[in-house]
């Protein structure tokens, strides 16, 4: 119940802070991202993008990259693109909610249904096509 | 208690007192907490005495904590190789000037554009005093060192839900706080209700002291008039001559400071190490890298990027590869200090026991992002009277700080336009470098309109895409600190991890050097003890 309310009130302050992104996101040359006003840099703490293909993007892109292929540097960040790793949809919901090496837990900082929906969106997207979707209740057990 | 003339008494008869009563020890802890102990571990140059016999060392990762690894090392006989990733020697220890490039993992490339004598540092930009081992190194190595304004009081705060996003000078809303505050107190000590916490005695103490703090009238009030607005600033300043007579200003009143929430940026630079004085090297934070590099740069080994780690009874044997060309090669000592940040340690193959390993994989990488922005002149200080110092927002730059150095100058500025944290780090990082520029440009300008016009070029750099690190700094909790600290600071066969991952000064270059210091110092003794 708890949780539903957080939600809620995430999706609420998006709308009603909606209109100033838009203003700052329409001024600016060019929008890479369709559909960004909705939910991005609304609050520090925590995310508040609306969909899986929206965290992705905003969020996972950091480091992951926009097609999901992964970087190499001194060392490296995997690719999710084509990633047999996420077979299994409890692992990549692990790795979100506890963190792996250098990566932070970021899930903790996405509701139960945030966590989801981005895990649904990478493992049926980038070449993945793995079709059963986890839920928000397979995320809640790993707060 | 009460019949202790506490105000007459100094700190040392107070020392001389519990030493008396209680013992040295009791008198150690008591300085301690009366701020006479040392600040961070450092307690002077290292001694390495005795003779080391030949070992060697092999330090990877050229930062300041391998560099100053490299300089004592070698200056105690050892015989010392470096290896380091980047073209460049000092790490993190970073400053981005006019005509550098940097490219970030994904391989986007920017070519910084500053005026000459401009820069930001993207990573460390502070040196607080307390940092007794990072400002030995800086005058060992010449490099040096200026005031760096953490606090201006002419610098704003600012809110997008308060004052209709109009920015407030920090002066202004710390001393309307503090004044309603003192007021407040004042008038709960008057009407006793503070009977039972506070002695008859001390309450009048208590008074006298509010109505300094506050900037309270002779009645105990905050209000308008000469003793607020010298602390809060005037309508109409005082000069000299026939139109000098000062015009007070209006203070806000309490509820209205509070409802701002802007009292939760009183205090930013409370915290030991935002204390001033507080300092930066004069010309950019990568003085202190060109310091080392004269000392210890022939040591150094760059574009090598370290691919294995293998430690055996009679040695370690690097594995690493030449960036430039491409060539696989093997490095050997007898022992490695090695201060590669965990998020790359964790990805690199070394043979180390179960409890270090667990350690290398425990510690995640704080974001965070940093962008620089120049303007053709500085607006900042010939429109607004900001020389330097931090202006705070809630807006997703985080902060806007200004140049502490060449001040007055005519000509372009560059201020730090961002300095991100957070989900809004995440989201900046995502976003190509031009469009994170161009966010911060906006958000910006909503506390300096002038912005738009005045605007030249900015560089952007988000930490989880710098290719050497993958993050800012070692994210510890007090949970990951009990299971792993210790086990990723011990010495593990032939092998010891330094580093500000390796130190309980997490992101600041002083948890670096005291985190070597200690390391080779234990490393130094298993030498001589063979």
């Amino acid at each position: 119940m708890i949780r539903k309310q957080t939600l809620v009130l995430v999706l609420a302050s998006a709308a009603a802070l909606g209109t100033i992104a838009a203003s700052a996101g329409a001024q600016t040359a060019a929008n890479p991202v369709p559909g960004e006003a909705a939910g991005t840099f609304m609050m520090a703490s925590k995310f508040s993008e609306p969909t899986g293909e929206l965290m992705y993007r905003n969020v996972c892109a950091g480091c992951h990259m926009p097609d999901a292929k992964g970087t190499q540097g001194a060392g490296f960040y995997p690719a999710l693109a084509k990633n047999e790793k996420l077979a299994a949809g409890g692992y990549p919901v692990l790795v979100l909610m506890k963190g792996l090496n250098g990566m932070p837990a970021v899930g903790q900082m996405m509701t139960d249904q945030q966590v989801a929906d981005v895990v649904n969106y990478v493992r049926t997207h980038f070449g993945n096509k793995y079709k059963d979707a986890v839920t928000p209740a397979d995320v809640q057990p790993l707060r | 208690m009460t019949d202790r003339p506490a105000p007459a008494m100094t700190k040392r008869d107070l020392l001389s007192l519990i030493g008396k009563s209680a013992g040295a020890t009791a008198m150690y802890m008591a300085m301690s907490s009366l701020g006479q102990a040392q600040a961070s571990t450092f307690k002077g140059p290292i001694k390495l005495d005795g003779d080391p016999g030949g070992a060697s060392v092999l330090v990877l990762g050229a930062g300041v904590a391998g560099l100053v690894a490299a300089l004592e090392l070698s200056r105690a006989g050892y015989k010392v190789q470096v290896l380091e990733y980047n073209p460049q020697v000092g790490g993190r220890s970073w400053t981005l000037r006019g005509g550098d490039t940097y490219t970030e993992l994904g391989g986007l490339t920017q070519t910084c554009q500053f005026s000459s004598g401009n820069y930001i540092n993207p990573g460390p930009w502070r040196i607080p005093a307390e940092h007794g081992g990072l400002i030995h190194y800086c005058k060992m190595l010449g490099v040096g060192l200026e005031p760096f304004q953490q606090n201006n009081y002419n610098a704003y705060i600012h809110s997008t839900k308060a004052f209709g996003g109009k920015p407030q000078r920090y002066k202004t809303i710390q001393a309307d706080y503090y004044g309603h505050v003192a007021e407040l107190l004042a008038k709960a000590v008057k009407k006793n209700a503070l009977d039972d916490a506070v002695t008859a005695e001390d309450a009048a103490i208590l008074l006298e002291s509010l109505r300094g703090w506050g900037a309270l009238d002779n009645d105990m009030r905050y209000v308008r008039g000469r003793s607020s607005a010298s602390r809060r600033g005037w309508d109409k300043g005082p000069g000299g001559g026939l139109t000098a007579e000062p015009i007070p200003s209006d203070p806000l009143d309490m509820s209205t400071v509070l409802k701002s929430g802007m009292w939760r940026q009183i205090g930013g630079h409370l915290s030991n190490e935002h204390q001033h004085a507080i300092f930066q090297p004069a010309g950019g934070m990568d003085q202190i890298a060109k310091g080392f590099e004269r000392a210890v740069g022939n040591l150094v080994r760059c574009n090598s990027k370290v691919t294995a780690i293998h430690q055996d009874e009679k040695g370690v044997t690097v594995h690493y590869l030449d960036t430039k060309t491409g060539q696989k090669l093997t490095a050997q000592a007898g022992y490695c200090i090695c201060t590669i940040p965990l998020s790359i340690l964790s990805q690199i193959e070394i043979n180390v026991g179960p409890s270090l390993d667990a350690a290398i994989h425990a510690v995640p990488y704080l974001p965070g992002l940093k962008v620089g922005l120049e303007f053709k002149r500085r607006f900042w200080e010939q429109d607004e009277e900001i020389y330097g110092g931090i202006t705070s927002t809630d807006l997703p730059i985080g902060q806007i700080s200004y140049p502490s150095y060449g001040y007055g100058s005519q000509g372009p500025g560059v201020v730090l336009g961002a300095y991100a944290n957070g989900a809004f780090a995440y989201e900046f990082t995502s976003l190509a470098p031009a469009e994170r520029v161009q966010r911060a440009l906006e958000w910006g300008s909503q506390i300096h309109p002038q912005y738009k016009s005045e605007f030249m070029n900015g560089i952007a750099v988000g930490w989880h895409r710098v290719p050497w690190t993958q993050g800012c700094f070692a994210i510890w909790t007090e949970e990951t600190r009990a299971e792993h600290y210790k086990n990723l600071c011990q010495m593990d066969g032939r092998i010891m991890l330094a580093g500000e991952h390796a130190s309980y000064i997490g992101g600041w270059q002083e948890g670096g050097i005291t985190s070597a210091l200690d390391a080779i110092g234990r490393l130094h003794q298993r030498v001589l003890a063979g």
